[in-house]
């Protein structure tokens, strides 16, 4: 919850500064902050910022296994840009994006507002088993919904069977991205709520009081103070959503075994990045790609502000 | 533990094929042996040479995903107790090849010796990273495989890699389905076909056959077999690319049918779905490598006594040829400062007698060298699993008829991963084979040319 206000804060430019009572002093808690912050810093430039450096490098290259290394300036960008299967991945996780955080956001915000209405019994529990699923690792999450889907031996079509239907086939090319939604959701609902959860207990009971007072039921205070009130974290929870879509790896990556033909090299952008520096060895080409979908990325998350920010300032 | 099954049964499956290097039949055009730029070739290692290095206290690392391989290094430490070596599991193919090709651009950190695929051997060749073996093994080395296996790993007098297992390919059926269904095991692929669509009218929840679109290994096998020659490296910068050649049109068109008729399965092999069809009986038939018995074996425990083997189906009657789907070789780095020793250790576990022996029948790795594949130990094994037939034997004969010659890209991790998009995706589908052959074929020519490669 800390993390969550400072966040805010941060986004909104609200820092507080500027504490300090006199040069001296604001100078020695300068020191003393920048030493603190230093092991961070360290690890930051040398796990992030060289690395990042260094693909921005790599990506205006291109090495060949006959011909060596060369400058080529943007060609590997003009490559992507016309690069229909990275396109397609692009635009494959926009539908994802489009149809699952919304859904998945909904049911988060549902689940924190039930439990902060504080009507349930075994709210720990709930609120424990909610978010449970985000404890399990992305890869076992998969690897178990890839049991679950299965057509001969998935509890889902052994149920249809006894049924005397088939089940649908979770794993077909028309099924795929909605069961890998069905996946993230599963893993992430809990995580997008905790964040909600915390933000709505931040909220001062005295607004609540006013608000009973004039007469307002549960579903009128969630609705005209909560949801308004705890906007920031759902800021907050929708870019992280954005991001965490455009770099979905682990599901498809895992469910390939299962799948193979269904899923290709390219169906997620970042499952290409990786098949294009791995398999076709195309390092250069790779670090370009994996560039060019931060620019998405970036643009997607700051469209997505600017919509709220709007919406803040009409209201 | 399922993938690495899987990916070992893969691994010794696929290796089958690569270094042809073999400088094959057309490929007279001065065979740039004398210009390979370091192809001066080392002196022959003399015997005090060899004498000194080998009681020189030594350590070596070796990077391996054999099974219980720690056995055979002990005997070989056993053998020379000056010479210590350190065995390194990263992963099994795939994971292995990344590890090792980012050692080797990385220019330190690389083993001594290294376990790699047949079909891959090409491709860390292309990068100069093998050391040429011929200075230190045996002259008559080559003599001690079958010629189709030597001529994976060996380019006129450069010798690349020791062979330590293979895949030369048969059918596995279920004799009781069959027999049920009344067919006769089929002995050309007409009669394949032909049993094919009996079996499926007989059976119509299952198949005689299954066709993956997921791997290529399995379909390049039956090419070879046909005489097909879809690749080809001349170790320097032209490579041969022909999966649209007539031979494997005639492969493909032959599945082609099958598959748009639905008399053959089309599922992904090496997953559970996969499993469940061997061992409940959807597939009667599976048509595999000389590991494929030991693997089935482990994987349709339940069907125990019911499956036979056979050699594959022939394209004309009387004939007797087979291809090969996997296999491994040990190769030396160039980055090794030890080649003596660990060109040795590559060829003692290899070749010696007791070591090799145990590969076949505690590992159960399918030899690749003559001796073991004459060894009675081995070939007179009979097997319960196959109602006391001796498959050992069969397929000990069967690898004498793989056909020579076949020879590989030096990016078939990239092939194989275009074959999936391309034709396998057609298979899958049950769609146009023949355009996704072609499609193959121009995604194959398209990044040969990106990498600098000249195309024939």
């Amino acid at each position: 919850m800390a993390s969550t206000t400072t966040t805010t804060e941060v986004q909104r430019g609200e820092t507080p500064t500027g504490r300090a009572h006199g040069a001296g002093l604001q100078y020695r808690e300068a020191r003393a902050g920048y030493l603190f912050v230093l092991p961070f810093l360290v690890v930051f430039v040398a796990m992030l910022v060289v690395p990042l450096v260094y693909s921005g490098y790599l990506s205006f290259f291109r090495v060949q296994l006959i011909g060596g290394n060369a400058f080529v300036g943007f060609d590997n960008y003009v490559r992507a840009v016309q690069d229909n299967t990275f396109i397609a991945g692009v635009l494959r996780m926009v539908q994802f994006l489009v149809i699952q955080v919304p859904i998945m956001l909904g049911f988060a915000l549902l689940f924190a507002l039930v439990l902060d209405s504080g009507r349930l019994r075994l709210k720990r529990f709930v609120r424990l088993s909610i978010f449970v699923p985000y404890a399990v690792p992305g890869v076992i999450a998969a690897l178990m919904w890839g049991y679950l889907y299965g057509r001969n031996f998935g509890p889902f079509a052994q149920f249809a069977r006894d049924l005397g239907t088939t089940a649908p086939n979770f794993l077909s090319r028309d099924l795929m991205l909605y069961s890998i939604m069905n996946i993230v959701t599963w893993s992430f609902v809990g995580y997008n709520m905790i964040i909600m959860f915390a933000a709505l207990r931040a909220i001062p009971s005295e607004v609540y009081e006013a608000a009973r007072v004039d007469g307002a039921g549960e579903i009128r205070v969630a609705w005209s103070i909560k949801i308004p009130a705890i906007r920031p974290a759902l800021l907050l929870t929708t870019i992280f959503s954005v991001i965490g879509t455009f770099q979905l790896f682990n599901e498809p990556s895992i469910l390939a075994t299962i799948a193979p033909n269904v899923i290709g090299i390219g169906y997620t952008p970042n499952l290409y990045a990786y098949n294009i520096a791995f398999i076709g060895r195309e390092v250069n080409y790779a670090a370009a790609l994996a560039f060019l979908l931060g620019f998405v990325i970036m643009i997607v998350s700051y469209v997505v502000q600017l919509g709220a920010l709007r919406k803040e300032r009409a209201s | 533990m399922r993938t690495n099954q899987r990916r070992a049964a893969i691994a010794s499956a696929l290796a089958a094929g690569s270094l042809v290097l073999a400088a094959c039949g057309g490929g007279g055009d001065g065979d740039g042996d004398g210009g390979d730029g370091d192809a001066a070739p080392a002196e022959e290692i003399t015997q005090e040479e060899f004498d000194e290095a080998m009681s020189t206290p030594t350590e070596l690392t070796f990077w391996t995903w054999v099974p219980d391989i720690q056995n055979q290094v002990d005997m070989f430490m056993e053998a020379y107790p000056e010479i210590d070596v350190e065995l390194v599991n990263v992963g099994a193919g795939a994971e292995h090849y990344q590890q090792l090709r980012t050692a080797l651009q990385a220019g330190s950190g690389a083993p001594d010796v290294a376990q790699i695929e047949f079909q891959h051997l090409q491709s860390f060749r292309v990068t100069d990273d093998l050391l040429d073996l011929a200075p230190y093994l045996p002259d008559d080395l080559g003599d001690m495989f079958p010629e189709w296996v030597w001529q994976q790993v060996s380019d006129g007098d450069s010798v690349y890699a020791v062979p330590q297992d293979t895949g030369p390919m048969g059918n596995l059926y279920r004799e009781d389905l069959l027999s049920e269904a009344g067919i006769e095991v089929p002995e050309t692929w007409d009669d394949f076909a032909q049993a094919a669509r009996d079996f499926r009218e007989a059976n119509p929840d299952s198949y005689l056959t299954n066709l993956p679109g997921n791997d290529p290994g399995q379909l390049v096998g039956l090419m070879w077999q046909a005489g097909a020659r879809p690749f080809g490296y001349d170790g320097e910068e032209t490579v041969t690319i022909a999966v649209d050649s007539p031979e494997v049109r005639q492969v493909v068109e032959f599945w082609q049918d099958l598959v748009q008729d639905d008399v053959v399965g089309v599922d992904a092999d090496f997953n559970d779905q996969w499993y469940q069809g061997l061992a409940n009986g959807k597939y009667a038939s599976w048509q595999t490598a000389a590991w494929g018995p030991v693997f089935l074996q482990g994987t349709a425990g339940n069907t125990s006594g019911k499956w036979r083997a056979a050699p594959l189906p022939q394209w004309s009657a009387g004939e007797n040829v087979a291809g090969n789907w996997g296999g491994s070789t040990d190769v030396v780095l160039n980055q090794s400062d030890n080649p003596i020793q660990a060109a040795e250790l590559a060829r003692w576990i290899n070749i010696e007698h007791e070591p090799a022996l145990r590969f076949a029948t505690e590992q159960f790795l399918f030899p690749a060298s003559t001796e073991i594949l004459e060894d009675p130990e081995w070939v007179e094994q009979e097997s319960e699993f196959y109602g006391g037939q001796r498959v050992n034997e069969l397929f000990a004969e069967i690898s004498g008829t793989v056909s020579t010659d076949m020879q590989w890209l030096p990016f078939m991790d990239f092939a194989y991963s275009a074959f999936n998009e391309t034709l396998g995706d057609a298979i899958s589908q049950r769609g146009d084979m023949v355009a996704g052959l072609e499609a193959w074929q121009a995604e194959l020519v398209s990044y040969a040319e990106g990498q600098g490669f000249t195309v024939e």
